[in-house]
């Protein structure tokens, strides 16, 4: 199974490395014939508006979108939780939107400047007994999920891990830590996309 | 069982670290107005660097350079939505406590100001927020490291537009990495005191095949091209000084640098974006400039 983390901009190496780690073949995406054949992609930490601007630019926008449409696997950390957003706030009202999927309302920064940013340990019940580690940095705020939005993890009761079927998200980094349990839970989302896809084209 | 707010620990070298991984393959833009700062914002800048003057107008004014007026860091830090850095003296720990109250994302203690201590460096663990230092070779690197430097940047000769000294630090770090890679644990021990740089560190660069913290260049970029080679030597991204904002079309070079830097292998595409650019920045060439007036050599 082949999972294409978005290269771009941002940490795309810690992100392929955890990838490695989990033995699933990881490969780079910058353009839109990248996309093919992959089971799920990853959208790394990094500027949401420098990563957005580029992929309009190259096409690589519209045709995530219309995968996503198709119920392709997409996991967003931060700034690639912003891209997947349905609605995105900025510290001067509404920010731009990009690919959207995921019915959530986020606040950009809105865990404060760099020197706010933090770790801290929060239980995820779907990832077993052992907290997770989470690493925020200049963080995105889920302000408001629309009903479809399954919180998976929450910080001082707001949530930071949703899901919302092929779509998972989160404002921390899980790729700056050695735990690779959030990246294997999205793996096997991909892998049931990558499945169900072979089922139907048998005849 | 009463919920507890969970304990978030600010500060640490992961979040520091980690701020610098955000802004790999992205380009950092000097800026001197929220105008500026606005323009690098929508040209895909990851981050800008709030100044009184670019270095070439700080080469050009002589005196005394120092940390950027509180009211311009504000102003910049109110218009942009992404990172803002601000210079503070090498050695200054207070301009760098000003800026920390600032809430500035991350401090350069740069060579491009006027040092304030010829001896010593900040004590950069002191500090929640990062720093960003500048290095010509590995040992400098290594021991800007050891003294909490959270992302490292090789110096070129700022304010020139002319991108040698750069390639010149930049291979010179990358060089000495591969020394430390090909050398047998035994060696290490020599080659720290070589560099003059902690022998923990040296182990780490072997183990991990380049520096410890992000590494960009800094220095004399002045075009896309001029960015694609740094991208191409191995740098992890750019920074761009008076490259942007002394060209005849800011908006445009910065646009072209950034998407440069994306496709920096992609000669096609470099081709394309510095097409009708405009004029890069007047270059200087280093034989012209005086052993004063370097200021790569600030900093130890």
């Amino acid at each position: 199974m082949r999972i294409g983390v978005l290269a771009i901009q941002g940490d795309v190496r810690e992100h392929r490395r955890h990838l490695e780690r989990l033995g699933v073949d990881a490969t780079e995406v910058r353009r839109p014939a990248e996309l093919f054949g992959l089971a799920g992609l990853i959208m790394p930490g990094g500027e949401s508006s420098t990563i957005g601007m580029l992929m309009t630019e190259s096409g690589l926008l519209d045709a995530l979108h219309a995968k996503m449409a198709e119920g392709f696997p997409v996991y967003g950390t931060c700034a690639g939780m912003i891209l997947v957003a349905n609605r995105v706030q900025g510290a001067r009202g509404a920010s731009p939107t990009w690919l959207g999927g995921l019915d959530v309302t986020v606040a950009r920064n809105a865990y404060g400047r760099q020197v706010q940013s933090f770790e801290a340990d929060i239980p995820v019940r779907a990832l077993g007994p052992e907290p997770v580690h989470v690493v925020f940095i200049r963080a995105p705020r889920i302000v408001a999920a629309g009903p479809a939005v399954h919180v998976l993890g929450q910080l001082d009761d707001e949530p930071v891990l949703v899901e919302q079927g092929p779509f998972l998200a989160s404002s921390f980094h899980p790729e700056l830590t050695d735990d690779l349990r959030i990246h294997r839970y999205f793996a096997a989302k991909a892998l049931r996309f990558q499945e169900a896809g072979a089922a139907k084209s048998v005849p | 069982m009463a919920q507890q707010m969970n304990q978030r620990e600010q500060g640490t070298a992961g979040v520091k670290t980690g701020l610098a991984e955000m802004l790999k393959g992205g380009v950092i833009m000097d800026v001197t107005t929220p105008e500026q700062a606005l323009i690098a914002e929508q040209a895909g800048a990851v981050a800008v660097m709030a100044l009184e003057r670019v270095p070439a107008d700080i080469r050009a004014a002589g005196g005394v350079a120092r940390m950027a007026d509180p009211a311009i860091v504000r102003a910049i830090n109110a218009a942009v939505e992404i990172p803002v850095m601000a210079k503070a003296r090498i050695g200054h720990f207070v301009e760098a406590q000003v800026l920390e109250a600032l809430e500035v994302d991350y401090i350069d203690e740069s060579e491009v100001l006027t040092p304030a201590d010829e001896q010593y460096h900040i004590d950069k663990w002191n500090f929640n927020v990062p720093f960003v230092c500048g290095a010509r070779n590995l040992g400098e690197a290594l021991r800007r490291i050891a003294e909490g430097a959270a992302m490292i940047r090789t110096k070129g000769e700022p304010g020139t537009g002319n991108v040698v000294e750069a390639v010149r630090h930049l291979r010179t770090v990358l060089g000495e990495i591969r020394r430390v890679t090909a050398a047998p644990a035994e060696e290490l021990g020599t080659l720290a005191k070589e560099f003059g740089a902690p022998l923990e560190l040296v182990r780490r660069v072997k183990e991990m095949g380049r520096l410890p913290v992000v590494h960009f260049v800094a220095g004399g970029i002045a075009t896309p091209a001029d960015a694609a080679l740094m991208m191409q030597l191995g740098a992890d991204g750019i920074f761009v000084g008076s490259g942007i904002f002394k060209s005849q079309n800011p908006a445009a070079m910065a646009r072209a640098i950034v998407r440069a830097t994306l496709h920096y292998n992609d000669p096609a595409v470099i081709a394309e974006v510095s097409e009708s650019v405009g004029q890069a920045m007047a270059g200087l060439e280093m034989s012209t400039l005086a052993p004063s007036d370097r200021m790569q050599e600030r900093g130890w």
